[in-house]
């Protein structure tokens, strides 16, 4: 149906000095074609613009007559009421418009972003810390009022955070077995110690590895988690809603999430470090032929008690650190969904990054308390 | 040549036939037709529930009803491929109840995704241009167009929103209760702009709203949903002679009344002016 409208197009003819412009088909945008441009390169003083003999124009066709005639300071012929009417209003509203907000170059926009970085993370950490204390507060008013704890939400958080879980953490954690049990025994075949496979295998896994590759899968998988489900319900005024009805959001749903990962940390830890030496052991009596019950004889021998304190006392930390960064992001959404995907990210870095900054500190504390 | 749309081989732009839709056991529409005429501002109204969205979703081809038959500007919208809806949906502008904008785009981008999407020919310095004077022809402040959705009000978003829907000049502009969350000054003035536009651009206006005061000003016809199809059509007189009960409820209410008083109340005011 369209294509029975003919293409935008215009004659000039000269009387006098100064030219007529006669434009004929349709002004529309479907039939625009390169007319912006001939318009742009036309060249010659222009009287007036005569519309008398076009089809059909619509707010882009009206929009180009009225700065061609700006342009060249011509009259306007031979519209109709309606046409007339459609021209005046896109005359009303040619004011200038910025389409982005104005960058900034060069120098300046470098120095800003390296500040407007470093006071983000200084206001993190602050916050961080603040989330912290209004997170103490909330557990001590459940001190003083027991009944007053999400008995029903936690419980239910720990099968979400840990039992659910369980799966993906135990093939991660068999496959790190046999990695750590195949490279030490090669390495160690060298000076004829495969042996000492088994140490390196027992005290990696229970000191480290399981605390700390369990706490990068819980900071992936309920951190995220905890970001988008509170940043969504901050979008959706939710938790404003909460809060007009006297219910604490730190205590219905911050405290039981983070609850739940201190609590499901050490039991997901200890059960990472348990895969991961059954995954190392199986390695060890198929290609270095210790058996099972050499493997775990051999293991009792030389893995020391203290080696699965270090690990548990690290596991509930690492788990809060999780739980508080996630949730802590999550509340800090504001606005438009796009904050949503960046807060859970942030949560996701955050929780690992300072994961592993405590770890670094939880090896010179127990080396100085003498748990070696 | 007028500022009318070209195809004329019909006076009906949008005709609905025999329309069924369900959701399990709720049944919403069964057997609804309906016909919008050309250049006409066309109102819906109804109890919640009634289906008014879902009414909408089906005729722009959202949502897949159980049976029956929908032609907008003559072509049909049910069971078409994404690739043949483009060219229909070149033609009319869709304003969602929250605005719908992209986030990550301004104001001003927003307008020029559709102009992008489909004239990928134009000069940027046209698209700029376009944008800027859309922006400002729906009544946005000119400094808007540089701004976030999430630096909007809600009418803001609303107007930004229906910049987007006229981007591409379309022949058929849906809007899903476009004064809805506005205050009263910005819903009369919404309803201004939608009516000025209407007439200038020769738009047929199919409108979803709850507001009185909207159904008064502006619409040219009115129908009224309820149990599962369209029970009544026609002007607002029209609609009042009925003795349909929830229509005597709706327009005869507190604040049916209120809102025709109104109406009144501006007409006299014009008449005295006039004749003053």
């Amino acid at each position: 149906m369209r294509a029975m409208t003919e293409p935008a197009a215009f004659t000039s003819e000269r009387s006098g000095a100064r030219d007529v412009v006669r434009f004929t088909g349709s002004l529309s945008l479907a039939q625009i074609g390169d007319l912006p441009d001939r318009l742009r390169d036309y060249e010659g003083e222009v009287d007036s613009i005569d519309l008398s003999r076009i089809e059909r124009i619509d707010t882009v066709g009206a929009w180009l007559i009225h700065r061609f005639a700006a342009q060249h300071g011509a009259e306007i012929d031979g519209l109709d009421s309606d046409g007339r009417h459609l021209l005046e209003q896109v005359e009303a509203a040619d004011q200038p418009v910025a389409i982005r907000p104005a960058p900034v170059g060069g120098i300046a926009r470098v120095i800003g972003e390296v500040g407007d970085a470093v006071v983000v993370t200084g206001k993190t950490l602050v916050g961080l810390l603040g989330f912290f204390g209004a997170m103490m507060i909330a557990v001590w008013h459940i001190v003083i009022h027991p009944n007053r704890f999400r008995f029903n939400a936690t419980v239910q958080r720990f099968e979400v955070v840990g039992v659910k879980a369980l799966g993906i953490i135990g093939l991660m954690s068999i496959l790190i077995g046999i990695v750590i049990a195949q490279q030490g025994a090669v390495q160690l075949r060298q000076f004829g110690a495969e042996v000492y496979t088994i140490n390196l295998l027992g005290r990696l896994t229970l000191r480290e590895l399981g605390v700390l590759m369990t706490a990068i899968m819980v900071a992936g998988r309920s951190g995220s988690a905890f970001a988008a489900q509170l940043g969504t319900m901050k979008l959706t005024e939710e938790i404003d809603a909460m809060r007009t009805i006297g219910v604490s959001p730190m205590e219905a749903l911050v405290l039981p999430r983070v609850m739940a990962v201190v609590i499901m940390m050490p039991l997901l830890g200890f059960y990472s470090a348990l895969v991961g030496i059954i995954g190392g052991g199986l390695l060890c009596w198929v290609s270095l032929g210790i058996p099972p019950v050499t493997f775990i004889q051999r293991l009792r021998e030389v893995v020391p008690l203290t080696d699965l304190y270090v690990g548990l006392v690290k596991a509930p930390v690492f788990g809060a650190i999780i739980g508080m960064a996630g949730c802590y992001q999550g509340m800090l959404v504001e606005g438009d969904a796009e904050q949503v995907g960046q807060r859970t990210t942030s949560a996701v870095v955050q929780g690992i990054f300072l994961v592993i900054v405590l770890d670094a500190f939880f090896a010179v504390f127990f080396t100085w308390v003498g748990w070696i | 040549m007028s500022a009318q749309p070209e195809d004329t081989d019909t006076d009906d732009v949008i005709v609905v036939r025999g329309l069924r839709n369900s959701f399990g056991e709720q049944v919403v529409h069964d057997g609804l037709d309906l016909e919008v005429r050309r250049g006409e501002i066309y109102g819906v109204v109804g109890g919640s529930g009634t289906g008014k969205s879902v009414l909408m979703r089906s005729i722009i081809g959202l949502q897949k009803p159980q049976a029956g038959d929908i032609h907008v500007l003559g072509e049909p919208t049910i069971d078409r491929e994404e690739t043949e809806m483009v060219d229909l949906s070149k033609r009319w502008g869709v304003l969602f109840q929250g605005g719908a904008l992209f986030s990550t785009l301004t104001v001003a981008e927003n307008v020029q995704v559709p102009l992008r999407e489909f004239y990928k020919g134009l000069p940027p310095a046209l698209l700029d241009e376009i944008a800027a004077y859309k922006v400002v022809m729906t009544g946005l402040p000119a400094d808007a167009g540089p701004k976030y959705p999430s630096q909007l009000s809600g009418g803001m978003k609303k107007r930004a929103g229906l910049a987007r829907a006229l981007a591409l000049d379309p022949e058929v502009l849906f809007l899903d209760e476009p004064t809805a969350g506005l205050d009263p000054i910005g819903a009369a003035a919404f309803d201004e702009l939608i009516r000025s536009l209407q007439k200038t651009l020769g738009l047929t206006v199919f409108l979803i709203t709850h507001d009185l005061d909207t159904l008064y000003a502006i619409c040219d016809r009115v129908a009224v949903l309820a149990d599962h199809k369209v029970i009544a059509v026609g002007t607002i007189d029209e609609l009042l002679a009925t003795d349909h009960p929830w229509i005597q409820e709706y327009f005869r209410g507190p604040r049916g009344r209120a809102a025709s008083a109104s109406v009144e109340h501006a007409a006299a005011n014009e008449i005295a002016g006039t004749e003053s």
